[in-house]
C-alpha cells in the first residue's frame, strides 16, 4: 500500500475499454462508490483504451497515438484520474512516461500520469472510505492482477476495503502471486501456455472451497470466468466495485 | 532436445506442456527454490537495498567495461594467468582445443560453465576426438543421458529421483537400480574421483573476475569446481566479458545476492578465489592457468543504452523459478543455452530475432521476474523492446533479424484498432456493433485460440458510455 494524502472534490474517471465493452456495470459501480464519498465524478465520453494492447505487442507508434489521445482528453485539469483496473492504471501511470521518454510531449504526458490512481487505492488510501456491510454471510477469495500487485501496489488497498465488510470471510488463495495467463494478446499469441496458466489459477481458486472470487481487473476476470464457465464450474468472479456496492446497499 | 537442430517453438511448447511428469518435477523443484529464496530474503526493505547495490555495482562496471577488462587482463598476467580473447564461440572453442593439444590432453574434467554451453564446447571437443566430462552432479546426470541442461543453476531440474536412478542404472556399466541418494552419490563420486586424477585439463566458469586484483571467483556447492581447478595440471577458465567487477569490495554483495537468489543459501559450501598457477615451492595447484574471455555479441549489446541492462545478469536463475511460463513448458522448450526470462531477452540478442524471435512471445508480462531479479534487470521492458524490434514497424531497430516478423495483416489490425481508439465516432460505432453481435462472433483466428479453454466473451448491449450518459454523469 502506498501513501497518498491529497484529496480532491472532483475526480476524472477512466473506465477502461474492457468495462466499456464487456463489464459496463463494474465500471459504473466504481463511479458510484466515488460519488458516495461526496466526490464529483467527470467521465469524458470520448475516452477509449489506455493503449496497452499495442504497447505490449510490438506496436509502439499506435500505442503512443492512442495514449496521447487519452492524455489530451483529460487535459486542462490537475484533478486525479481514477481507473478501475490495476493494469490500465499501471500503463497510464508508469508506461506512458516511458513511451514518451524521448519526445517533446514528455512533460505533458508525465503531468497526466502523475494524476493516475487505481480505484481501490483512491477509495482506501485517499478518501478513507468506510463501509457497512448489509449482506448475508459469505465466504469468498481474492485474485490480484499482476500489475495491481507489482506496478500499482494497490492489492492491500483492495483487501482493506473488503475487510471492512463484516459478513465477508476472505480466504487466501494459494499461489496468489502467480499470473492468471491473460496477458492481453499473450492469451492468443501463446494460447496453450495461457490455457495451462488459467487452468492452474482456476484450480487454486476452486481449492479455496468458495464459489466467488473478487478482483480489481476486468481482464483477469474475463479470462478466469471464461475458463470456469467452460468447465461448468459454479465459481465466478466479480469486480470488487460491483461487489462492495451490492453489499453496502443491502 | 539438441540445441542446434531447427527451432520450432510452438512444437516445443506443446511437447513441454503435454509432459505431466516434467510439469510436476518442475513445480516441485521451483516451489522449493522459491520458498528458500523467500525465507532468506525475508526483509523486503533490506532485500530492496541489497538489490539496488547489486544493480549499481553492475551498472558501474558496464559503464567502464573496456577499461576494467584491460585492467583485469593486466593483473591476471601479473599473477601468471594467461589471458585469451575470443570474439566468437568458434574462436573460443579453437583456443580450448589448442591448449589441450599443446599438452597432448585427451580428457577434460569440467566444472559448471554456462559459457561452455553457449560455445557447445562438448560436442565440438567430441568431434575432435576429445573427452569432456561434466563433474557438476546435475550436469553429470544429463551428460549421461545426452541432454542439454534445462536450467542455468539446476541443470537436471526436469528430472525426479526415479528418473535419475533409471539413468544411472542404464548408463553406468555395472550400476544396479537404486533410488537411494547416498548410493547414487557414491557411484558418481567414485567415477569422478578417478577422472580428476587422470584428466590433463580442468575447465571452469567464472562468476566474478576482479579487475583490481586479477582474481577469478568461482561459486559452487559440490567441491567439483575446486577439484577441476586444482587437481589437473592445467586449468582453463571461461568467462563472458560482462563477468568482470571492479574491486574486491564489489564481490560480497553480489555473492550474497547470487547465493540467496539461486538457492536461498546465505553462503555456498565452496567459494574459490583463483589468483594464478602454482608458484615455486608450492605443492599443489595447476601449473598453468588460462582465462578465455568471450564476447559473442556482448559488446554489441553493450553499445545500446537500453539493451545493455541485459548484461547486468549474474546468472542466478531465480527469474526461471518465478516465471509462470518457464515453470510450465520447461527449459528444453526454449532450445537455447539460456532458457526462461533471461533467455527470452538474451537469446534473440545473441542469435538474432530471425532465429530466436519466437521466444519474445513467451511472456504474459506479469513482472514476476523483474520483481525478484537481484540486479533489477527490467526484463518485461526489454521483452517489449524486442517485440518492437521483431516487427520493427518504425524502422528504429538495431538487432540482427529486426523486422523478421513484419506482416501486413498484423499491421492492418493495429492500424484499425488505432482508429477505433482515437476517433470517437468510430469508437461509438464499434461499441454499438459489438453490443449487437453479443456472443455471436465467428470462432476464427484469435477468438478460436481464446475459446479452446474459455467461453466467448459476451459484449454488453449497453456500453459504459451509454450507462454514464443515462445516469447523467458529467462528461466535461
Ligand atoms: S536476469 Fe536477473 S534473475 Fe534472471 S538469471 Fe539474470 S540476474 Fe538472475
Amino acid at each position: 500500500m502506498k501513501n497518498h494524502s491529497e484529496t480532491s472534490k472532483t475526480v476524472y474517471y477512466f473506465g477502461t475499454c474492457l468495462a466499456d465493452m464487456v463489464y459496463p456495470q463494474a465500471g459504473m459501480c466504481g463511479i458510484k462508490l466515488l460519488q458516495r464519498e461526496g466526490i464529483r465524478v467527470i467521465y469524458p465520453q470520448s475516452q477509449t483504451c489506455c493503449g496497452q494492447p499495442a504497447y505490449n505487442s510490438g506496436f509502439p507508434s499506435e500505442a503512443k497515438e492512442v495514449a496521447l489521445t487519452q492524455v489530451r482528453i483529460f487535459s486542462g485539469s490537475s484533478a486525479p484520474v481514477i481507473v478501475p483496473s490495476g493494469s490500465c492504471a499501471g500503463m497510464m501511470k508508469y508506461h506512458y512516461p516511458a513511451l514518451f521518454r524521448d519526445d517533446p510531449e514528455y512533460f505533458e504526458v508525465k503531468k497526466f500520469s502523475d494524476r493516475i490512481y487505481e480505484l481501490t487505492q483512491y477509495l482506501n488510501s485517499v478518501l478513507h472510505a468506510r463501509y457497512e456491510d448489509k449482506g448475508p454471510p459469505i465466504r469468498l477469495t481474492w485474485h490480484s492482477s499482476c500489475h495491481a500487485m507489482r506496478e500499482m501496489e494497490c492489492t492491500e488497498d483492495s483487501k482493506a476495503l473488503i475487510r471492512q465488510l463484516e459478513n465477508v470471510e476472505m480466504v487466501e488463495v494459494e499461489n496468489e502471486h502467480e499470473c492468471c495467463g491473460f496477458g492481453g494478446t499473450f492469451s492468443v499469441k501463446q494460447p496453450e501456455i495461457s490455457a495451462a496458466m488459467v487452468h492452474d489459477k482456476a484450480e487454486n481458486l476452486r481449492a479455496t472451497g468458495t464459489e466467488k472470487f473478487l478482483t480489481g481487473d476486468c481482464g483477469c476476470m474475463m479470462n478466469i470466468n471464461g475458463h470456469l464457465e467452460k468447465q461448468r464450474s459454479p465459481m465466478k468472479g466479480q469486480h470488487i466495485a460491483e461487489f462492495i456496492l451490492e453489499r453496502i446497499n443491502g | 532436445m539438441d540445441n542446434q537442430s531447427k527451432f520450432n517453438f510452438k512444437h516445443n511448447v506443446e511437447k513441454g506442456l503435454a509432459d505431466s511428469e516434467l510439469r510436476s518435477n518442475l513445480k516441485f523443484a521451483t516451489n522449493t527454490l522459491r520458498a528458500k529464496r523467500k525465507a532468506l530474503f525475508a526483509d523486503p526493505e533490506e532485500t530492496h537495498a541489497l538489490r539496488e547495490t547489486g544493480r549499481n555495482i553492475k551498472a558501474r562496471v558496464l559503464s567502464r567495461l573496456p577499461k576494467l577488462l584491460g585492467k583485469l587482463e593486466k593483473n591476471c598476467i601479473r599473477n601468471g594467468i594467461r589471458v585469451h580473447w575470443a570474439e566468437t564461440t568458434d574462436e573460443a572453442n579453437q583456443l580450448v582445443l589448442e591448449i589441450m593439444d599443446k599438452h597432448g590432453a585427451a580428457k577434460m574434467v569440467k566444472g559448471k560453465s554456462m559459457v561452455s554451453e553457449e560455445m557447445h564446447l562438448n560436442s565440438f571437443l567430441e568431434k575432435k576426438g576429445k573427452t569432456p566430462l561434466e563433474t557438476d552432479l546435475g550436469e553429470f546426470i544429463i551428460q549421461l543421458n545426452n541432454e542439454p541442461p534445462s536450467h542455468i543453476i539446476v541443470p537436471a531440474v526436469h528430472k525426479n529421483r526415479r528418473q535419475i536412478a533409471r539413468i544411472f542404472a542404464d548408463k553406468i556399466p555395472g550400476a544396479t537400480y537404486t533410488e537411494d541418494v547416498d548410493t547414487l552419490l557414491k557411484t558418481a563420486r567414485k567415477i569422478l574421483r578417478e577422472h580428476y586424477r587422470t584428466a590433463h585439463i580442468g575447465l571452469s566458469g567464472v562468476n566474478f573476475a576482479v579487475a583490481e586484483t586479477g582474481t577469478l571467483c568461482l561459486v559452487e556447492n559440490e567441491g567439483n569446481g575446486r577439484m577441476c581447478t586444482t587437481v589437473p595440471p592445467v586449468h582453463v577458465a571461461l568467462m563472458g566479458l560482462e563477468k568482470v567487477v571492479e574491486k574486491l569490495e564489489d564481490v560480497p554483495p553480489l555473492y550474497r545476492l547470487l547465493c540467496g537468489s539461486a538457492t536461498g543459501q546465505r553462503i555456498t559450501t565452496y567459494f574459490n578465489m583463483i589468483t594464478g598457477p602454482r608458484k615455486k615451492g608450492e605443492r599443489d595447484g595447476p601449473t598453468e592457468v588460462h582465462l578465455i574471455i568471450l564476447d559473442n555479441g556482448r559488446s554489441k549489446i553493450l553499445a545500446d543504452g537500453q539493451l545493455q541492462e541485459t548484461l547486468r545478469c549474474i546468472r542466478c536463475g531465480t527469474c526461471l523459478n518465478h516465471c509462470p511460463v518457464y515453470t510450465r513448458i520447461g527449459g528444453h522448450a526454449y532450445q537455447s543455452t539460456y532458457p526462461g526470462p533471461i533467455g527470452t531477452i538474451l537469446m534473440p540478442q545473441l542469435e538474432g530475432l530471425d532465429k530466436k524471435g519466437a521466444l519474445v512471445t513467451a511472456s504474459s508480462l506479469c513482472n514476476a521476474c523483474e520483481e525478484v531479479c537481484p540486479v533489477m534487470i527490467p526484463i518485461p521492458e526489454l521483452i517489449r523492446r524486442l517485440r518492437n524490434e521483431h516487427w520493427d514497424m518504425d524502422k528504429k531497430g538495431v538487432l540482427k533479424g529486426r523486422g523478421s516478423k513484419k506482416s501486413i495483416l498484423e499491421a492492418l489490425v493495429w492500424k484499425t484498432w488505432k482508429f477505433t481508439c482515437t476517433i470517437p465516432w468510430i469508437n461509438r460505432i464499434q461499441l454499438k456493433l459489438m453490443g449487437l453481435s453479443g456472443g455471436f462472433l465467428p470462432e476464427i483466428g484469435p477468438l478460436k485460440a481464446w475459446t479452446s479453454v474459455r467461453t466467448k466473451p459476451v459484449f454488453s448491449k449497453k456500453s459504459l458510455k451509454d450507462l454514464a450518459k443515462k445516469e447523467g454523469i458529467r462528461h466535461g
